[in-house]
Formats: C-alpha cells, structure tokens, sequence
C-alpha cells in the first residue's frame, strides 16, 4: 500500500558502495544524509527518525519502533531497504510462532523422497547408511525461513513485524539471533551473517515487550506527525494530489485525532482517504465527498456515525 | 570522542551524571544501556544538542511514559542554570520500609513453657479465628487483625485460567502429526512404524485487574491491592493491574515486585488520585482505548473491583462497558457492597454496567475473594 516510485539513483549509487557499517560514504554519513536518501524514497524522515536509523546501522543495533498503528513503523523498513539497495526479509509475528517458522525447517516430504528414490535405484547393493543419512541432511533440503533468509542475504532489512503478538519465549530466542547474528543448525553447523542485516521491530504496545530485548535496541517511539509535515507526506505519496485537497484533508484528519474515536486514524488512512477522494474526481473536501468516503479513514461504525453527524463543523474548523 | 567544552569539563562525566539522574528519576538504566548511550554519542556530534538529546533517547528510553520524564531531566541537565547553581543529584527513591518484625500480635509469648493441652488449644484457637476472620469484611478489622489477613493472603494460591492455544504440540490424542512420524520413518529408513500425534497446547488466557481507589472504597483498596500483587505474582506475563480513580494508573509493572511491602509502596507511589474521586466512565474509557482495544482486554477475563459510585453522568460507563464486554472474554464485577444484607444494585454506575456483566461478585471478604478466584479460574 505504501508503494512509493524507486529511487534509482540513490539506490544504486549505495548498493556499490560497500558494507553498511564501515563505509564513509552514502546515506550511513551522517543523519542528514540518510534523511534526504529516505526522502528521495518518498519516506520523509524527522530529526529523531533519521538520528536512530542512522545510529542503529552505525552501532549493529536492531531499531525497536513502537507507536500508535498506522505511523509509518512498516514504511520505515521498506524506505531503509530501497535506501540500501538492500533485500527487505519480513517476519510476521503471530500467536504460537516458534523457531521452525522463523528460522528454518526441514523439507520432511523431499527428504522421504529421496530416500525412496535411493532404495529404488540402489537394487541389489547394500546402501551405505552413514552416507544415506548424510545426503538426507543436504542444505537443498533446507527451508530457509525469513531469519535465515536474512542471515544468508547480504545486504538485507530484516523487518520483525508486530513483535507484541509473538509469545515471550519466541522473544527470548530472537535475543541470542539479534546479538549473535548467528544461528547453529546441528546437522549442518553455524551459519553466520557476513554482513549483520538491519534489523527493524516493529510493536503496536498491545503487551510490554520484555526488557532484556529492548536493552538491545535503539527505541524508537513514532507519534503522528504535524500538520505541515503530512500534506508533505500526502505530496511525496500521491504525486497529483491537488494543494488545496491534501491541506484540507491533513487538516480534517488532524481534528478527527482530536475528536476521542475508538480509532484514530494514522497516517495511513491519511494517505488512503486523500486517495479515495482523488480517485472519485473531488478536487477538494466538502462535506459530500467526505460523506462519500468516510471508511477509508474510519473503521467504526460508532466513529463514523458520530462524525457524519458533525461534519460541516469538522470541515469548517 | 572529540574534546568539547562542556561546562563538567570532562565530558563523559557529565554525560554519566546525566544518566544518574535519569534513573534517579525513575527510568530503568543499566549499564550496558549508559554504554550504548557513549557509543552513539561517539558516532555522532557531542556538542550539539539535538544529537545528544536523541542519542540518550534512543538508548536510554524503553516506554512512551519515559519519553516525558527523560525530556525533563534532559532540560534540567543540559540547560545551563541561571542561578549559577548546579542540579543536585537527589536520590528521590524512598528508603526500603522496615521489616516487620513479628506479622502477628504475640497474645500469649510467656506460655512456651506449658504444657501440651494449653498448646493445642492455642492453635485451635487460632485456626478458627482464621476461619472467622476468612469471613469478616475487609472494612472492619482491627490492625492486629489486617496484619493477619496480609499473610492470609500473600499464602493464596490462585490457578490462573487457560486457553487453547493456536500451537501444536505432540500429545497422545488428536490428529496425526505429519513431520513427526516422518522424521521417525526416516530413522527407520523410510518405513512408517508409528504414527505420532498433536494437539493444540493450552496457555494462559489474559486476566486484568482494575482496582477503583477512589475515597469510598478506601477501607478496601489496600486489601484489594494486596490481592492484585498475590495473582501478578503468581503469573506476571499475563496478568495486569490498573487502578481507577480520576485517572488511570498501570501499576502491573510496580506489583511484580517480589516483596508485597515494596510493591504495594511502590504501587502506591505511582497512584496520583489515592482516596480522591471517581470518574468511572472516563477512566473507563481510558482504559478500553489504550489498552484494552490495542489486546489487553481481548479475550481476556477482566475483573472490576468497584462500589460503583459514579459522580457523573452514567451513559459512558454503559457504553465503555458495552464495549469491554465485546472485547473480554468474562467481565465479572466485584463489589464489595454486593456481599452486605440488603444490598441491591441501584448505584448508578452498577446499574449502568449491569446488563454487561457476566458476573456481579461480592469481595468484602477473604472468603468471597476466593470465591472471586474459583469464577477466574472456570472462565
């Protein structure tokens, strides 16, 4: 959804420009440099946003961001990996994740199959069994989960994503693979990331993450941005989107925050709806049109009800 | 790091000074974290502020409710003071409170000497008092007695409820689990000897406490309290606190403390509204927006203890209420009026909330807090 033109140039002047950590050069310079990168992606970057991307590629050190939902936690991710040149690695956390998820697995099924195949072909001749089993343990029978995957890509954005839905034991076993960026398989030995990748969690504060894990990252708190900033946003997203309509809309969306609903809406909606009423020819926001595509910036019914009934005086203010 | 002209001189004293004061002020700083805050401040510019302020934020916070704090201490530390003077690192901590030396009054201290008969009379003496005092209502008792009841309750023993979660596990029943008779065949070189089996595990389900502290529920408030601590205690990865009065207050972090004294002063310290009003429906409403919605009231038993006094208008209780209900696995009400002769639901805030209550329970009591356990634990 937040699909934003590719920056060319930037992108591929970094991707020669060597490792993350130890080069001058590129967007890892200074914080201001790696703003106007994430900038060029259409990713518009604060002070404190650009200070902790900066520092956690600078330090090795995951980024933790936390936030009310739709501030821009996922972008940020997508942003640093075009910036990068990098390969984005996304891990969705759910309830009862667990390592075989989230690190690797064995294709059980292909190994049965080439045992088969090998007692097939064998024939008379006795298999070796030590050779047998070593060949079912091949790394072409390995899954690579989004954790490996990271591991084994240079370079990567590995985006750790909703982290608070995770259980608490799956945060214990995140601790050792973000601080070794190692992991060991026993039947094939440690496999060990050239370059670590930057790691992003995300949480949207549904339960306290634990804080042996924060300790091990930079964190991040992301609030809405202000008003100028987000018609700069709404600009920087939706190229066409006329003056008038996106200041009105940053505006409108500005007081719906203000307005105590079950659901603020974040910047996503923002863009959404700014969207929405682009796409139905409305060159600017009068109470018909808002009317006309209030869900693509509220998702209760008790929230909408309660602002179409108080709609001209929200577009008013 | 580059030399700066920090009025401390040395910079990285002052920088750890700050620190000091950062955890004097309540934000959990270790040391790896003062390392960390050094690092970043090495990779970027020391002698500008906005680059520091964000180095020891990014390192030295861990909660949006530290962001505030560490803005102050930050002004205070790094503004040169008018007045010439310097800030003074004051340990605001309050001193451990003292042990108690003896939990229960010593009735009869000379009589160790006597003999078996007199004993044995003594501690039946005793156990029926308990069961007496199991039943008198919280409100009530005489110092001697509250102290009797605190080791009442710091004995409970509360079995937390559970929910099926979404994780297999390997079980003797349930359906066939395919990667482990596999991996069993393969050991067997391909021949499928036994069919092993899964099914889903069971894990805690989610229990909130929200505690009202306003003045008329004093007389309970710090019983109550105690019985918080006793069941964060027993599971504290899925049990939060919340105390109500004219605001919010999360205290699940304070109760997680192993010493109930500590925790219950510790708690205490972060209720700003002890003994004052009641705005139920607010509070309430805080409470659903901020957490209860983002996943802490969502399938979750909830639990209210509250006279349900409500100084306003009762139609945002309601509705606060209505809302927890869709949210919550089981909202179960504790009154501690409820368990009194007489009683009938007639306060506003109760009649308000009636029609969303799984559960109207009395709590006036050690023995109705039992039975508060026993309906927890059955949801």
């Amino acid at each position: 959804m937040w699909c934003a033109p590719p920056a060319v140039a930037h992108a591929s002047a970094f991707r020669h420009a060597g490792g993350v950590t130890d080069s001058p050069a590129g967007p890892a310079e200074s914080p201001a440099a790696l703003a106007a990168a994430l900038r060029s992606t259409g990713y518009l970057a604060d002070d404190g946003l650009a200070t902790a991307t900066f520092l956690a590629m600078r330090m090795n050190r995951p980024l933790f961001c936390e936030g009310e939902p739709g501030t821009g936690k996922t972008a940020l991710a997508q942003a640093l990996a075009q910036v990068l040149g990098a390969k984005l690695i996304r891990l969705q956390c759910h309830d009862g994740i667990d390592a075989a998820q989230a690190l690797y697995d064995w294709d059980f099924p292909r190994q049965l199959l080439h045992l088969r195949a090998l007692e097939a072909t064998a024939g008379e001749n006795p298999l070796d069994t030590e050779a047998v089993e070593a060949s079912l343990y091949d790394p072409r029978f390995l899954l690579a989960r989004p954790i490996l995957q990271a591991l084994q890509t240079t370079p990567s954005v590995l985006l750790i994503d909703e982290i608070d839905r995770a259980d608490d034991e799956f945060e214990a076993f995140l601790l050792e693979v973000l601080t070794e960026h190692a992991v060991t398989i026993p039947e094939i030995g440690e496999v060990r990331a050239t370059v670590p990748p930057l790691v992003v969690l995300t949480s949207n504060r549904t339960r306290e993450v634990h804080d042996a894990l924060k300790r091990r990252c930079l964190y991040l708190w992301l609030d809405h941005p202000d008003l100028a900033r987000e018609i700069e946003i709404l600009h920087s997203r939706l190229p066409g989107v006329p003056e008038r309509l996106a200041a009105q809309v940053a505006g409108a969306v500005r007081a719906l925050r203000q307005a105590d609903l079950l659901k603020p809406p974040g910047v996503a909606e923002t863009i959404d709806w700014a969207r929405a009423l682009q796409l139905v020819g409305a060159t600017h926001l009068d109470v018909d049109s808002a009317a006309a595509t209030l869900g693509a910036v509220l998702k209760y019914r008790e929230d909408a009800d309660r602002v179409r009934k108080q709609l001209d005086t929200l577009l008013a203010s | 790091m580059t030399s700066t002209e920090t009025p401390t001189g040395d910079p990285i004293e002052g920088l750890v000074g700050f620190t000091v004061v950062l955890r004097a002020a309540g934000l959990a700083v270790t040391t790896d974290r003062v390392a960390a805050f050094l690092t970043a401040l090495d990779t970027l510019d020391v002698t500008s502020r906005t680059q520091t302020y964000w180095a020891g934020r990014l390192t030295l916070c861990s909660d949006p409710d530290d962001l505030p704090r560490y803005d102050r201490a930050f002004e205070d530390w790094f503004t040169p003071p008018r007045g010439g003077g310097r800030t003074r690192i004051v340990d605001e901590r309050t001193p451990p409170p003292p042990k108690l030396a003896a939990l229960t009054p010593s009735t009869q201290e000379g009589s160790d000497d006597d003999d078996d008969a007199g004993e044995t009379s003594q501690v039946f003496a005793r156990a029926s008092g308990e069961e007496v005092l199991r039943n008198r209502d919280l409100a009530e008792l005489t110092p001697a007695e509250r102290e009797h009841l605190r080791r009442l309750l710091a004995l409970l023993r509360p079995e937390l409820p559970t929910r099926r979660s979404r994780r297999l596990r390997p079980a003797r029943h349930g359906p066939p689990d395919p990667g482990r008779t596999l991996r069993g065949a393969l050991r067997d070189h391909g021949e499928l000897r036994r069919l092993h089996r899964r099914d889903h595990s069971r894990r805690p389900r989610r229990v909130v406490l929200l505690v009202d502290v306003s003045g008329s529920m004093e007389p309970y408030a710090d019983a109550l309290l105690r019985f918080a601590h006793v069941v964060v205690r027993r599971s504290p990865g899925s049990v939060e606190a919340f105390t109500l009065g004219t605001r919010l207050t999360r205290i699940t972090r304070e109760l997680r403390m192993r010493d109930a004294d500590r925790a219950l002063a510790a708690a205490g310290k972060a209720i700003p509204d002890w003994s004052g009003g009641t705005r139920l429906g607010e509070v309430m409403r805080a409470f659903v927006d901020r957490w209860g919605q983002r996943g802490a009231a969502r399938r979750a038993v909830v639990v209210v203890f509250s006279d349900g006094w409500e100084r306003g208008e009762t139609d945002l209780l309601g509705v606060q209420m209505s809302r927890l209900h869709r949210l919550a696995h089981k909202l179960v009400w504790v009154n501690p009026h409820a368990g009194k002769q007489g009683y009938a639901p007639v306060q506003g805030g109760i009649v308000a909330a009636l029609p969303y209550l799984d559960d109207l329970l009395a709590g006036h009591s050690l023995a109705t807090l039992e039975e508060l356990l026993e309906v927890v634990r059955n949801a």
